[in-house]
């Protein structure tokens, strides 16, 4: 019996962790819509959430594109298929490798921090400082990060495969030896809008699951330094995992959609 | 529970429980706020005293029990409802919870921005206003993390007196605060009860603050009202609880 009990608590509690995420989403599409947008705080979040997070971003995209391209190079060579590596970097980048690998390192480095600050506001009393103001701490907390997070994933994963495709394109034809115009010819002809609306939508839907997540857990911070410091493991945690999974669904579903190769 | 004929009830809380952590904190306290009074409550730490004052501006639901604010009965209702009743109330924290993004200036301009005032002129001098008023002029461009905890409680008062509420709770306004500061901070209640007619509730163990202040003193004893009157009235009671209390007797063997 202790371990179907144990599965059925582990089910339940998860089933009330996504209830509360949706509640909280509710609320943020409640202050939004009320008109509880502070636009100087939008501002502040996007330079915080977005501008801030470029080098990261780039970074990752740069030497994700160059390895993926050695790699498919080495594999594509032996069939005599080299030019074929521009395409191959191209979609995978915007299909997959770009939002995903993004999303995880936002995930890091925003998610922990927004988690932390939201925590530590929630320990220290500053939340209820809030409410006792009677201003909401969704409308003032979680609204400006969401819409932040909105614009600014799509830009960053945009980045992020812009630098990965040209990584490999330079890594390809200038020290690889690969023809540029054959390699640029095939990796446009195959690479379409499809490929591109993918990306972006995931790169939205990324930083939605992250700012939900990590706000979730700073409000619901416990038990000062120690609750801090677990509520941000947790938001790394539990929104790196959420990116996978969900990147699982939404390929599926986008695949209606946006068919790959067609 | 002594009867006084006041004007008007401003806050009327009735047998008032709440449960933290499996333990009950409020067992059924009731007790009622008179316009433009200063009622202090006191009571062991630990005691439930902060966790009531959290019921009266919505920041705790209780267990059973109702709590109202002028006409309305607040207990109950959702966040976005109390916003209202929010406006017309301060509340001093007991570490002041000023929001440590924000300067000094920027942290008693909250209220005031928040409340749609666009004219900086109009909050610049607001901000200057309240922050003379807590000895603090001139300090607008600190960070709470530079300020003592004295100062740190006292730019607090300013951001919830700033907006000239009608109640004001106060959650151990002097605690930590030497002397003279503590002194500066009674007085400084006083006026405002004087001067705007402002209805205070205190919760402190500060017995000194507590004569000065205090038209009528409640005691939160074992989750209940335990004693109810005027200083008058605290001072002349032989109940050994009250008096151990007031005299700050412990029993204990040295």
């Amino acid at each position: 019996m202790a371990p179907a009990r144990y599965v059925g608590d582990l089910i339940f509690s998860f089933a009330r962790y996504l209830g509360d995420l949706a509640l909280l989403a509710g609320e943020t599409m409640r202050g939004i819509f009320h008109g509880q947008v502070r636009p100087q705080l939008v501002v502040q979040q996007i330079y915080e959430v977005g501008f801030r997070s470029q080098l990261v971003v780039l970074i990752t995209g740069a030497f994700t594109g160059a390895v993926f391209a050695t790699q498919t190079y080495f594999q594509f060579h032996r069939l005599q298929m080299d030019t074929a590596v521009g395409p191959v970097v191209s979609v995978s980048m915007f299909r997959e490798l770009g939002p995903v690998l993004c999303g995880l390192m936002v995930a890091g480095r925003v998610g922990a921090a927004m988690s932390a600050e939201l925590g530590t506001m929630k320990v220290t009393e500053q939340l209820d400082a809030l409410r006792a103001l009677a201003v909401h701490p969704v409308d003032y907390l979680v609204v400006p990060r969401f819409l932040a997070m909105v614009i600014s994933m799509p830009l960053l994963v945009a980045e992020c495969i812009g630098v990965g495709i040209l990584a490999a394109y330079l890594l390809t034809t200038q020290i690889l030896g690969v023809s540029e115009t054959y390699y640029v010819h095939n990796m446009l002809h195959f690479t379409g809008g499809r490929d591109v609306a993918m990306g972006l939508i995931k790169g939205m839907v990324f930083g939605v699951v992250i700012v939900f997540v990590s706000c979730h857990q700073g409000l619901n911070a416990r038990e000062g330094a120690v609750g801090v410091g677990r509520a941000t493991t947790e938001a790394v945690v539990i929104g790196s995992l959420f990116i996978l999974v969900v990147n699982f669904f939404l390929t599926m579903a986008l695949n209606i959609f946006f068919p790959a190769g067609k | 529970m002594t009867e006084h004929a006041h004007p008007s009830e401003v806050i009327t809380v009735e047998n008032l429980v709440q449960t933290i952590g499996g333990q009950e904190i409020l067992r059924g306290f009731s007790l009622k706020v008179y316009q433009g009074e200063t009622l202090v409550l006191l009571g062991r730490s630990g005691g439930g005293k902060s966790v009531f004052l959290r019921h009266l501006i919505g920041l705790m639901q209780p267990v059973s029990g109702t709590v109202t604010v002028g006409q309305e009965v607040i207990s109950g209702l959702q966040e976005r409802e109390l916003a209202k009743v929010r406006r017309s109330m301060g509340m001093l924290f007991q570490n002041g919870a000023l929001f440590d993004s924000l300067t000094v200036a920027d942290n008693v301009a909250f209220p005031l921005r928040e409340r749609g005032e666009t004219d900086e002129s109009v909050v610049r001098a607001k901000v200057e206003e309240a922050l003379q008023m807590v000895d603090l002029a001139g300090n607008e461009g600190k960070m709470p993390v530079n300020l003592s905890g004295g100062m740190r409680k006292r730019v607090a008062l300013a951001r919830a007196l700033v907006n000239q509420p009608r109640c004001m709770l106060y959650d151990e306004p002097t605690a930590g605060l030497d002397p003279i500061v503590a002194d500066s901070i009674d007085l400084l209640i006083r006026r405002l009860q004087r001067k705007l007619g402002v209805t205070s509730i205190v919760v402190t163990h500060d017995m000194k603050s507590t004569f000065t202040i205090a038209d009528h003193v409640a005691l939160l004893h074992e989750g209940r009202c335990y004693f109810y009157g005027t200083c008058d009235q605290l001072r002349a009671s032989t109940d050994p609880v009250i008096r151990d209390f007031v005299e700050g007797r412990s029993h204990d063997e040295p």
